[in-house]
C-alpha cells in the first residue's frame, strides 16, 4: 500500500539564531542558546541580548500508509502540534520535505488542502455563531453545495448526540466536549482523503473520549480514511492507533506498533511493559512532565 | 515517494470557488445577525456622528451672522457629503479589516487559511459584503438626513454619485487588504494600528474642509488618496447635479488606484501569509 504522507527530514525551528534585537524599546528578557521544543527558559544577564530559538520539529522522519492510523505520542511541546500544522500547510518547514497523496505540501498547497483537513486541541469556532452556521460556513469553503449540506450537517450531529434544539444556538453556549464533536463533524464534512486529530480528546470527560474515539475508528474502518493521531494519551494511542512514532524535543526518538515499541523495553520487575515504561526509558522522564 | 493521489473534478473550480466567495458573505452576513444590537448600536452612533458634524454648517451661519459669503445650507450639504461618502469608505475599511481580527481572536484564521481557495476569492467575498453592508448602512444615515435637514436633492445627479461611490470603494478594498495585514500579523494591536491609516486618510482626503486649505505638504499627498477623488466627484454629483461623462476626468484616476490597489493589496497580503508561516505567527496557542 503506497504511503498517504511522506515526511522527509523535516526541520523546523522559531526564532533566528543569531538575530540580536537592536531596537532597545522591544528588548526583553531572552535566552542565548538554541532551546529544543519547548524549552528555551534559562537567561544568563550577562550575555547579549538574543531571541531565543526553539526547535520544534528536528529532522524528522516518517511514512503514513493509506487508510492507517498512525499515532504521534509526546509530552506538550515535544513537536507534535508544529509537525501537524506543517502538514495542514499552515507552517512553512525549514528544510526537508512532506508529500500527501503525492502533493508536496510547500510547492503543492492547493492540491493538499482539498485532500486534507484537520482537528485542533481548541475547538476554533465563531462562537457567536451557531454550530450550522459555522459548519455550513466551514464546508462552502470546500465548494460544497448548501441545501445537501445542510441535511447532512443535522445528520453528522446526531450522530456525534447533540441535540437539534442546540445546532442553532450560539457555540458560546456549548460545553467544550459538544464544541469538539462540531469541530470533529466540521472535518468530517469535507470527507477528507487524510485526517489530522492534534489531540482531540484533550480535555473531554471519559464518555465524551470515548464516543470521539470510536467514530475516529469507524471513520478508518468504514471511509478508509488515513488519520494522523497527535495525543500525550497512551491508553488512547494503543487503542486506536496501529503504529506509533513517539516524539521527544522535537525528535522521533522511536517507531513503531505499540507491540512492537514494547519490545523495546523490558518490563520493570518483570510486569508487561506499557507504553508509558517504554517513553520513560527512551526519553529519561515521564510523559506528563512538562518540557 | 506516495503515489499522487487524482482530485476529484466536481464540483469544478469556479463552482467551488463562488460557493466559497458566498461563504464569506453569508458567515458575515451571520455575524451581523448575531450582533445586531451592536448593529444597531453602531448605527446610532453613525447617525448622531453625521448629524453633529452637519449641523456645524448650520451653526457656521449663525456665528457668521451678517457675513454674506456663509451659506448654511451649502456648507450643511457640504458636511453631509462628506460624512456620508467617509462612513461608505471606512466601513468597506473596517469590515475587511475587523473580520481579520475576529478571525485571530477566535483561531479560525487557520481553517480559513487551510481551505482549498485562492486568496481572491476570500476577499471577493469579504469586500462584496463590505460594499453592500456599506451601503445599506449609508442609505439609513442619508434617509434620516434628507428628512431632518430638508434636502432638497432634486439637482443631484444620484445615479452618477453612486458610480463615483462605487469607483472609490475599489481602492478603499485594496487598501482594506494591506492594513489586515496589521490584524494577521499583530492580533493583539493589529486591529488599533488600522485606526492610524484611516486617521492619516481623513485628514488628507479633504473630508470636512476643501483640501486647499491644508498646508503645501499635506495637499501633495492628499493627490495619492482615493478618497479625495471621491470627495470631489461626490460632491459634484450631489450638490451640482454633475453626471458620469463629466465626472470621468476624476472617475478613471480612482479606478485605476483600485486597479493598482487590490492586486498590492493580494500581493501584501500573500508575503504577510508567507511570513506568518514560517514564524509561527498564525496560531495563538498550542
Amino acid at each position: 500500500m503506497s504511503p498517504a504522507i511522506v515526511v522527509r527530514d523535516v526541520y523546523k525551528q522559531f526564532g533566528k539564531p543569531d538575530a540580536v534585537n537592536r531596537w532597545w524599546f522591544w528588548r526583553k528578557a531572552q535566552t542565548t542558546s538554541t532551546a529544543p521544543a519547548g524549552g528555551g527558559n534559562g537567561h544568563d544577564a550577562k550575555a547579549p541580548i538574543r531571541r531565543a530559538v526553539v526547535v520544534a520539529v528536528d529532522h524528522v522522519s516518517f511514512e503514513v500508509r493509506e487508510g492507517e492510523i498512525f499515532g504521534v505520542l509526546g509530552p506538550n511541546g515535544g513537536g507534535k502540534s508544529t509537525l501537524i500544522r506543517l502538514i495542514a500547510t499552515l507552517l512553512l518547514p525549514d528544510a526537508g520535505a512532506i508529500h500527501v497523496c503525492g502533493y508536496d505540501v510547500v510547492r503543492q498547497p492547493m492540491q493538499v488542502r482539498r485532500l486534507i483537513n484537520r482537528v485542533s486541541v481548541e475547538a476554533s469556532f465563531f462562537k457567536k455563531l451557531s454550530p450550522v452556521e459555522n459548519l455550513l460556513y466551514g464546508a462552502r469553503l470546500y465548494g460544497l453545495e448548501g441545501r445537501a449540506t445542510r441535511a447532512e450537517i443535522e445528520q453528522i450531529l446526531g450522530r456525534l448526540g447533540l441535540e437539534k434544539r442546540a445546532i442553532h444556538n450560539p457555540m458560546e453556549q456549548m460545553s467544550r466536549g459538544m464544541q469538539q464533536k462540531v469541530a470533529i463533524a466540521r472535518a468530517l464534512l469535507s470527507r477528507p482523503r487524510v485526517l489530522l486529530l492534534d489531540e482531540p480528546t484533550t480535555g473531554l470527560d471519559p464518555r465524551s473520549k470515548r464516543e470521539v474515539q470510536a467514530i475516529i475508528r469507524e471513520l478508518q474502518q468504514q471511509e478508509g480514511t488515513t488519520i494522523l493521531l497527535t495525543t500525550h494519551d497512551m491508553n488512547e494511542a494503543e487503542l486506536l492507533c496501529d503504529r506509533i512514532a513517539i516524539m521527544d524535543q522535537g525528535r522521533v526518538v522511536a517507531l513503531d506498533t505499540p507491540t512492537g515499541l514494547r519490545t523495546l523495553v523490558p518490563g520493570p520487575n518483570g510486569h508487561i511493559t506499557t507504553l508509558e515504561d517504554v517513553f520513560l526509558a527512551l526519553t529519561g522522564r515521564p510523559l506528563d512532565d512538562e518540557v | 515517494m506516495s503515489t499522487i493521489v487524482s482530485l476529484s473534478p466536481s464540483p469544478s473550480f469556479w463552482v467551488r470557488q463562488l460557493r466559497a466567495t458566498y461563504a464569506f458573505m453569508e458567515r458575515n452576513a451571520n455575524l451581523v445577525k448575531r450582533y445586531w444590537s451592536w448593529e444597531l448600536v453602531w448605527l446610532c452612533y453613525s447617525i448622531a456622528n453625521a448629524l453633529s458634524v452637519s449641523y456645524i454648517g448650520l451653526g457656521m451661519e449663525q456665528l457668521g451672522a451678517g457675513n454674506e459669503t456663509i451659506n448654511g445650507r451649502y456648507l450643511t450639504l457640504y458636511l453631509i457629503v462628506g460624512t456620508l461618502v467617509w462612513h461608505f469608505l471606512s466601513v468597506i475599511f473596517y469590515w475587511i479589516t475587523d473580520v481579520i481580527s475576529i478571525e485571530r481572536w477566535e483561531g479560525t484564521i487557520e481553517y480559513t487559511l487551510m481551505a482549498p481557495i485562492h486568496r481572491l476569492t476570500h476577499m471577493a467575498g469579504q469586500t462584496l459584503f463590505a460594499v453592500l453592508y456599506s451601503m445599506l448602512f449609508n442609505a439609513v444615515i442619508l434617509v434620516v438626513a434628507v428628512l431632518l435637514f430638508a434636502i432638497d436633492l432634486s439637482h443631484a445627479d444620484l445615479g452618477a454619485g453612486l458610480v463615483m461611490l462605487l469607483a472609490g470603494s475599489l481602492s478603499f478594498i485594496g487598501v482594506g487588504i494591506m492594513a489586515s495585514v496589521l490584524p494577521l500579523l499583530f492580533p493583539e494591536r493589529g486591529s488599533q494600528m488600522t485606526h492610524v491609516i484611516i486617521a492619516l486618510m481623513l485628514l488628507v482626503s479633504g473630508v470636512y474642509y476643501p483640501i486647499e486649505v491644508l498646508p503645501p505638504l499635506l495637499q501633495k499627498v492628499a493627490v495619492f488618496s482615493p478618497a479625495t477623488y471621491v470627495l470631489i466627484g461626490a460632491r459634484a454629483a450631489l450638490l451640482e447635479g454633475a453626471g458620469v461623462a463629466e465626472l470621468w476626468p476624476i472617475i478613471w484616476p480612482v479606478l485605476l488606484m483600485g486597479l493598482v490597489a487590490i492586486p498590492v493589496g493580494l500581493r501584501v497580503f500573500a508575503l504577510a501569509e508567507r511570513y506568518a508561516k514560517r514564524t509561527g505567527k498564525l496560531h495563538r496557542n498550542g
